[in-house]
């Protein structure tokens, strides 16, 4: 793996390559997205879906339907291909996969912690929890109290457990300090991911890298635009971002000290890859960042499968998948509360 | 066109059925009757005259949702069924006429039925389990105490004789006093009973442990056999526990942790008197739930069967509807929503037949208006459609594989059903294998009912749709093989005895040399006497080598033959008088001259070495040929051949692009004088054909095609000939791979003279004949056969850009599913 991936790659990740780019022929195209926009009712995008790859996970659902049915069967679909690429994975594959669940248990983490704080039921919450960051304990999150219990309680045993060494505090858990441990776990997270990448090297590491710079360097803007008239401090802001990526280490500094959403603007602008995102929104706005920024990774992420023999197009894929999950559920939110008009301002097409 | 009976037996397979597009007109009344009665004629094929709507804004899109609908529940009716172990009768007796409506009903109220039993009865079963996990929970947690009251029991014992016995000695005073504080705490201790599941039971300890910061203790018991656990309804391992703990906070995260473990917990009494009550209370009502839930299970049976003789019938009316109401949205509405307007091929002599079922629906919808039935005209090029049986259609499949002819240009199916065969055997030429093919397929045809009903694996349905390919495949290797005289490579003297015989003693080693002719010539095929001689080889080398020349060179003919009959038939004298005459000229001036040479040879036995003639013949034409000369004259003939032949080189290239150009500039200047095309011209759809007569005349593009043809041909000529040879080295691979087999294992084995190593042997055999020669050679062969025809023979005409016909039938209805 050695920048000859070229002559090993296909004795152990030639399978599932295949795979992946067969899923990959499976995603809804511009086409499928133009039809589910005219749809009418839920029945008419079920109608749809059946005719594609979601037929069979769809076609045994009762009429009457709801949008939750319609995006939970479509990530039944996602954790299944998931679970099943899993299965077949050897090493360094497994373990890269393994890690892009990462996130999702992070998500699911604070999830769940945030739910039993704000005294919700717990079954509940683990509904809402995506399948794909699911562990063992992960019901037990409710009875930690504070952020050394959860800790010692039921993270030391997923892996989670490394990233949590900067967040271990005996304060009690409120909204604030999880944000914090959420964002401090998520670069944690990406670091990892990122050094892991780094060390399989080839295609995997350049693909990689540049995804997961994508990746940090949104969540730096993210972290800077909420973090935006809180009571958080300029050098614990600065602590949330990831040590690696395009703004790494300059466009740090400068996003630390952004008072508001111009300025930030202004220290994107800088960077020529960016800049195409900031120039789309007009000055003040931040609604829309969100959707060029999707726009962008899709691009990026749709790019990396032009290459062949590198892990990138599992990475690629997972995320394409979940975004057209996005899409499906924004256009069944609009059809089924009759808001048409709205339909294509969050939908993100992937081909 | 196609006239049954009389003299001549149908011709339906040299050019594919005369098509045309005709169009309905059906009033909407009876529109789903009609098209339900085209489906069961099966001849027409709809255009989708709707292509650019999403299947939901067409008109029947309604229709299409409630037939899913139906199809759901039919599917949740077979689920259901195969759960419970009843299989749907396959063919009711009452057969009961639906409509869609009523069926919808009548589903609709059995799921609902369905449905509530299930739920009832899960309800049952989940309070079932329950109790059953209960009454575990009572035996096994009830034992922990025993056991612990008879240790606690013992240890107090110990404890106080050992009290007995140190109390001479310095006893501490407080000791008495912690004990009875112990006692005093152990009240307080509170405990929870459950079940955990076995899997998780190691993390649900870790967990409570690190909890309560090890102030718990925690027992296990394992449960032996699988419990059906009540939320989920499946059966999983499960262990008993009972957990001690001192504390309400430690309560509140041990009930926490239970529900995060999906630990089922169960109230317990202390008390041994109350424990013994509460097991005989729970036995007692686990056997009354018991009777109830098989009284269910029993009602669910009864239903499922009364569903299960009738679900074929449902699922297939659900079908035909579904497929009905998908071809109703195939046609386009009429403005005044009174009537729909279909399109589609048929063929032509299914006429009558489509009108009389237009007919008969329009009667039976009781509809005022009959349909219209009209007949378009159009220039699009209409589908391809051969009438065949079981037995020409695995050979036109092989036809098809390559690609489906063209609307009635000449099909190569009819010629491949014997000429395929025929190349095979001449590779296979055995025929003690042919027997054993032959057996093999007389074997799936006499089951031929029993296999085409149900479903075989890949293989097996590959082997059983192509039973007549091999059939005669087999027939022909027969047939070969008795003209190669080999029987698992062994001579036999069927026909008469051999020709030739010994001159005297002293030829014990067989060579022809030391062989005279003593009889007449053997009368069919090989002399037996051949085999096994030092000349072997090379004798029938040059027998197999020259009879593929003249197999090949005469199945290039036909092929160029053919193209002439399609240039009759589509009117086109350009490519009879530039193409297959100069084509005819350039391969019989070579090939065919030298196939003529190897039957002049054959007949007069002169000695001739015809490579030097064919070589010379271009190298220095003028040369004398001296002892090669085969007949007389033989220079003059071969240099007006060798002339002929280089004028059909550019007679093939260069006038056909020219008269295309100027016939091309002929018609469009006519085209300025004629008047605006007819009304009915606008119901055509226009099609991509109508491009290659209106669009751009582009006369390099097609100089440089006629360019590639020309090359193609006048190189193909020699390397196809050339690629006919592979009919000489499969049929000599063949013959000697059997005879190692033959003689290396089987006549070595029987010279050892014992009887296991002869009856390995024999297996040995037995298994390389069936591996090696019956199966991988048979495919090998079929595979040379196969590509003999697709690109030796087919390529001289066959232009194979068709599509197929694929008419709305409910008799491939059933195929297509599943």
């Amino acid at each position: 793996m050695y920048g000859f991936e070229a002559m090993t790659f296909n004795i152990h990740g030639g399978y599932l390559e295949a795979i992946v780019r067969g899923h990959r022929s499976g995603l809804l195209t511009a086409a499928d997205y133009n039809n589910l926009c005219q749809c009418e009712t839920l029945d008419d995008i079920k109608m749809h879906l059946t005719a594609t790859e979601y037929g069979p996970y769809l076609q045994n659902e009762p009429s009457p339907l709801h949008t939750t049915t319609i995006v939970e069967k479509c990530t039944l679909k996602l954790v299944d291909e998931y679970k099943h690429m899993l299965c077949q994975a050897t090493e360094p594959l497994s373990t890269f996969l393994e890690y892009i669940t990462y996130g999702h248990m992070i998500d699911n983490v604070v999830l769940i912690v945030t739910g039993t704080l704000h005294e919700r039921d717990v079954q509940e919450l683990l509904e809402k929890c995506h399948p794909l960051g699911m562990f063992d304990s992960i019901a037990t999150l409710a009875v930690a109290q504070n952020m050394r219990e959860l800790y010692r309680l039921v993270l030391v045993d997923t892996p989670l457990a490394p990233y949590f060494s900067e967040c271990i505090t005996s304060e009690d858990l409120d909204d604030m300090n999880i944000e914090i441990m959420r964002n401090t776990l998520y670069k944690a997270y990406l670091e990892d991911f990122y050094r892991f990448c780094q060390k399989l090297g080839g295609a995997t590491a350049e693909i990689m890298s540049d995804l997961l710079a994508f990746e940090a360097d949104r969540r730096a803007v993210n972290i800077t635009i909420n973090s935006i008239g809180t009571e958080l401090t300029r050098d614990d802001r600065r602590k949330l971002y990831s040590s690696f990526g395009l703004l790494y280490p300059y466009g740090h500094e400068e996003l630390a000290v952004c008072e508001d959403i111009d300025q930030v603007r202004g220290v994107m602008e800088k960077y020529p890859p960016y800049q195409s995102i900031f120039s789309k929104l007009s000055y003040g706005e931040s609604q829309m960042l969100d959707k060029a920024f999707y726009e962008e990774e899709v691009k990026r992420l749709c790019l990396s499968f032009e290459q062949q023999f590198h892990y990138g197009v599992f990475f690629a894929y997972m995320r394409l998948k979940e975004q057209e999950i996005r899409n499906l559920m924004w256009i069944s939110e609009c059809v089924a509360q009759n808001q048409k008009s709205r339909v294509h301002d969050s939908v993100v097409f992937i081909f | 066109m196609a006239e049954h009976g009389g003299c001549c037996p149908p011709m339906d397979l040299f050019r594919s059925e005369p098509m045309h597009l005709v169009q309905v007109i059906i009033p909407i009344e009876s529109a789903r009757l009609t098209v339900s009665y085209l489906g069961d004629i099966g001849l027409i094929q709809f255009k989708d005259l709707n292509a650019e709507k999403s299947p939901f804004q067409r008109t029947y899109a309604g229709q299409i949702k409630r037939c899913a609908e139906l199809a759901r529940k039919l599917r949740f009716f077979k689920d259901q069924m195969s759960k419970a172990d009843v299989k749907p009768s396959a063919k009711s007796d009452a057969k009961a006429e639906f409509n869609l409506d009523e069926l919808e009903v009548k589903l609709g109220e059995l799921e609902a039925e369905l449905t509530e039993i299930n739920g009832n009865s899960e309800k049952l079963q989940r309070s079932y389990n329950e109790l059953v996990e209960y009454k575990l929970v009572l035996q096994k947690a009830g034992e922990f105490f025993k056991e612990a009251q008879s240790r606690a029991a013992a240890q107090q014992t110990e404890v106080s004789s050992q009290q007995a016995a140190e109390e001479s000695l310095e006893t501490p005073l407080l000791k008495d006093q912690e004990s009875t504080a112990d006692q005093g705490k152990q009240v307080k201790l509170g405990f929870l009973t459950g079940l955990v599941p076995k899997g998780r039971s190691m993390a649900f300890e870790r967990i409570l442990f690190r909890a309560t910061r090890g102030n718990v203790f925690l027992r296990q018991s394992s449960v032996d056999e699988a419990v059906i656990d009540p939320n989920s309804g499946e059966k999983v391992e499960k262990n008993v526990f009972v957990v001690f703990f001192s504390g309400e906070r430690a309560k509140s995260k041990i009930l926490k942790i239970c529900e995060a473990f999906g630990a089922n917990r169960y109230p317990f009494a202390e008390d041994l008197g109350k424990q013994a009550q509460m097991i005989t209370e729970v036995s007692g009502r686990i056997s009354e739930l018991k009777t109830t839930i098989d009284a269910g299970l029993l009602h669910r049976a009864n239903l499922l069967e009364t569903i299960g003789n009738q679900y074929e019938q449902w699922s297939e009316l659900v079908r035909k509807e579904k497929s009905i109401y998908h071809t109703l949205n195939m046609l386009s509405i009429d403005v005044t929503k009174k009537c729909l307007v279909a399109e589609g091929w048929s063929p032509i002599f299914a006429t009558q037949q489509i009108q009389d079922a237009l007919q008969q629906a329009t009667v039976d919808s009781k509809s005022q208006v009959g349909a219209i039935f009209q007949v378009l005209h159009t220039k699009e090029l209409p589908p391809t459609y051969f009438r065949t049986n079981k037995f020409t259609e695995s050979f036109q499949t092989i036809v098809d594989a390559y690609g489906v002819a063209k609307y009635q240009e000449a099909n190569p199916g009819v010629y491949t059903v014997v000429t395929f065969p025929f190349l095979f055997a001449v590779m296979f030429g055995d025929w003690g294998h042919g027997i054993c093919i032959l057996l093999a397929t007389l074997f799936l045809i006499f089951r031929e009912k029993k296999y085409s009903s149900q479903k075989l694996g890949d293989i097996m349905e590959m082997t059983f749709g192509g039973r007549y390919v091999i059939l005669l495949m087999a027939l022909f290797s027969i047939y070969t093989g008795l003209i190669y005289n080999e029987f698992f490579s062994v001579p036999f003297e069927l026909f008469s005895p051999s020709a030739y015989a010994c001159r005297d003693a002293a030829c014990s080693e067989a060579t022809t040399i030391g062989l005279i002719k003593a009889r007449d010539t053997y009368p069919f095929g090989v002399d037996p006497a051949w085999h096994g001689s030092r000349s072997e080889l090379p004798f029938l080398n040059s027998l197999k080598m020259k009879m593929s020349i003249l197999l090949g060179v005469a199945q290039m003919n036909l092929g160029i033959i053919l193209s002439f009959f399609n240039a009759l038939y589509f009117r086109n004298p350009v490519n009879v008088w530039f193409q297959f005459i100069p084509q005819m000229i350039f391969l019989n001036g070579l090939f065919g001259y030298l196939s003529l040479l190897i039957i002049v040879k054959w007949c007069t036995g002169s000695q001739a070495d015809l490579y030097h003639v064919m070589i010379y013949m271009f190298l220095s034409p003028t040369d004398d040929l001296g002892e090669n000369q085969l007949f007389p004259n033989q220079k003059t003939v071969q240099l007006v051949l060798l002339l002929l032949s280089l004028i059909a080189v550019p007679w093939m290239l260069l006038p056909k692009p020219f008269i295309l150009k100027a016939q091309h500039n002929r018609t469009h200047q006519g085209q300025s004088y004629t008047p605006l095309e007819g009304t009915e011209d606008s119901l055509q759809v226009e099609a991509g054909h109508d491009a290659h007569g209106h669009g751009e005349f582009e006369f390099s593009e097609v100089f440089v095609h006629q360019l590639i043809h020309t090359i193609e041909f006048v190189l193909g000529a020699v390397s196809n000939t050339a690629s006919y040879l592979r009919l000489w080295a499969l049929s000599l691979a063949h013959s000697e791979l059997s005879t190692v087999f033959y003689e290396k294992v089987l006549l070595l084995a029987w010279g050892y003279n014992n009887i296991i190593i002869l009856i390995v042997g024999i297996i040995v055999f037995i298994f390389a004949t069936v591996g090696v020669l019956l199966v991988m050679e048979t495919l090998s062969a079929f595979l040379h056969a196969l590509r003999l025809h697709w690109v030796e023979f087919q390529n001289k005409f066959y232009e194979g850009d068709g599509y197929k016909f694929a008419p709305f039938s409910f008799a491939l209805l059933s195929d297509e599913d599943e």
